[in-house]
């Protein structure tokens, strides 16, 4: 095999695997690194619109839409579970802890009580090309693509909009927001469900590639909090070279010794990243920033 | 009959109260700090509330803007009861805030500070307001693309001044404005709002200490002791330097 051909190999799976940090961390990023709530019912969001984007698609719609839905399902499960349960525990981060693991165990037993232990897949669109000797499937150069435009849509998000202006004010020093006339319940609202609704997008782009299970939330999760712990409080910042670390050492891991030391490796790096950054890799620039 | 002066010009010049608060007991937990305070300002005054330090001023003013509740009596701020309302109505009704210790939104640039200010009115920032606030502070001017928590104290200041102009509040409430401030930028401060006072009428609630601030701006006083107004000061008073100090020792 020749040196281009490896080359590009590594960099398939540097792609594979920084698109799926990035998808999976970028709604805890703005739930957890922004809001600060712990969110440990994250994966069962991405499972909520995983499972919502294989029923719509099973229903007859084209996949683009059937992940529209399972993301703007999640986004309005994500209302609900503010309004009714988060909203309540801002001040009290351990209770949240509590609360949305609740919510986790809830909503992976229910999910098997009601669907099953399992729920027909949808077939992996667009199929394969081969570059030497290996195959490698285009959806998950679909899946990169949609990792960069989901943290470039972010940035604008939270930079040039009026609502992006609002939500960072609130979450910096929230009464004097209230005070200059900010709804900051609706903006507080609002930023859950945009969280949550970036997971279910999460849940719906790899509905096609995974087998679709109650627990199927749990693949996601580990990968999503290294991520946000590693980037820190700013989404952009933050996740989008977090994402790029730890998918080198990810993939690095993994194509030297599997699937297994992949997981270690990006469990040592988190170790490692915390020890030299307390406050994330984000925390680390805004410093010398300013 | 809310006028005390004799002459028929005086009550024909008298403006209309655009805040009273009734018996208004407030503050944290269960214990209140104000302990049935009684205020009446007129539309286009200049009032300071002075005493020492711990009497509940800051209180007093966190519980106009209503981010610290009223337990009981009322707060009528133009002739409607806000005593129950969120922060963000009142504010939306034309009262604007700037604490103590200015609060700015550190991460913001100076721009977004601005702009946050200005969501109120729905939109952007307005070129009108915007040449407004730079008029009265130019400092934000040069500032508007940095960070507001790199800022010295005196910008920082001005920000959060800036902040609730851009909203073209009725009435502001101004928390220890000199606080941690060096003196040039204290005078500059006050002479800037005494100007905006008297060239768009806005009234304007002073909480301070520092005994030049409130001479420069104040037309009256209230001093405050243990949640209570206990004195109401007119003008000659604020000039009266031993009395001024009775009232402020700490």
């Amino acid at each position: 095999m020749d040196i281009a051909t490896l080359a590009f190999s590594a960099l398939y799976q540097f792609g594979d695997a920084f698109a799926f940090l990035v998808l999976s961390a970028c709604g805890l990023a703005v739930i957890f690194g922004m809001m600060g709530v712990i969110n440990l019912a994250h994966g069962e969001f991405i499972m909520c619109g995983a499972y919502v984007t294989a029923a719509t698609v099973h229903a007859g719609l084209p996949l683009p839409l059937g992940i529209l839905c399972g993301t703007l399902a999640s986004a309005f499960v994500g209302v609900l579970v503010e309004l009714l349960v988060i909203r309540h525990l801002y001040e009290r981060p351990l209770d949240t802890i509590v609360a949305t693991w609740g919510l986790s165990l809830i909503a992976t037993q229910g999910t098997l009580i009601l669907v099953g232990s399992t729920m027909a897949g949808v077939g992996t669109p667009f199929g394969s090309f081969q570059v030497g000797a290996y195959s490698y499937s285009i959806y998950r150069i679909v899946l990169f693509v949609a990792a960069l435009a989901v943290l470039a849509a972010l940035y604008a998000l939270f930079n040039w909009t009026r609502f992006g202006v609002l939500a960072r004010a609130t979450i910096q020093v929230p009464h004097m927001a209230a005070a200059l006339g900010v709804d900051t319940r609706l903006i507080y609202s609002l930023t859950f469900a945009c969280g949550a609704g970036l997971a279910g997008l999460a849940g719906g782009l790899y509905a096609p590639t995974m087998t679709l299970v109650p627990t199927m939330g749990a693949t996601f999760i580990m990968e999503a909090f290294v991520t946000v712990v590693i980037g820190g409080a700013d989404v952009f910042l933050g996740t989008a070279p977090a994402g790029g670390i730890l998918a080198i050492v990810k993939s690095g891991m993994t194509s030297w010794q599997g699937q297994l030391f992949g997981q270690i490796g990006l469990l040592i790096a988190v170790i490692i990243v915390v020890r030299v950054l307390p406050k994330g890799i984000s925390g680390f620039v805004l410093r010398e920033r300013t | 009959m809310s006028g005390s002066r004799r002459s028929i010009w005086g009550r024909r010049m008298r403006k209309e109260v655009i805040l009273t608060t009734v018996g208004l007991r407030a503050g944290y937990g269960g214990k209140p700090v104000l302990q049935g305070l009684e205020i009446e300002v007129r539309e286009g005054e200049i009032v300071a509330v002075i005493g020492r330090n711990g009497v509940g001023k800051s209180t007093l003013m966190k519980s106009l803007i209503g981010l610290v509740p009223a337990m009981s009596g009322s707060i009528v701020y133009r002739g409607e009861a806000v005593e129950h309302l969120p922060a963000h109505k009142r504010a939306r009704l034309g009262m604007g805030y700037v604490p103590q210790g200015r609060d700015v939104f550190p991460r913001l640039t100076v721009g977004e500070n601005i702009a946050v200010g200005a969501a109120i009115k729905g939109g952007g920032i307005p070129e009108e307001g915007r040449q407004r606030v730079i008029g009265a502070f130019p400092i934000l001017r040069e500032r508007w693309s940095q960070r507001a928590g790199t800022m010295s104290g005196g910008q920082q200041q001005q920000l959060a001044i800036g902040r609730v102009l851009i909203a073209d509040p009725n009435l502001i409430l101004l928390d220890e404005p000199s606080e941690g401030i060096q003196p040039n930028i204290v005078q500059d401060i006050a002479r800037n709002m005494v100007e905006l006072n008297r060239r768009t009428g806005v009234t304007i609630i002073l909480v301070e200490q520092n005994l030049d601030m409130i001479r420069a701006m104040a037309q009256r006083a209230y001093v405050m002791d243990k949640g209570r107004i206990t004195a109401s000061l007119e003008r000659e008073a604020l000039d009266d330097a031993a009395e001024m100090r009775r009232h402020l020792a700490v």
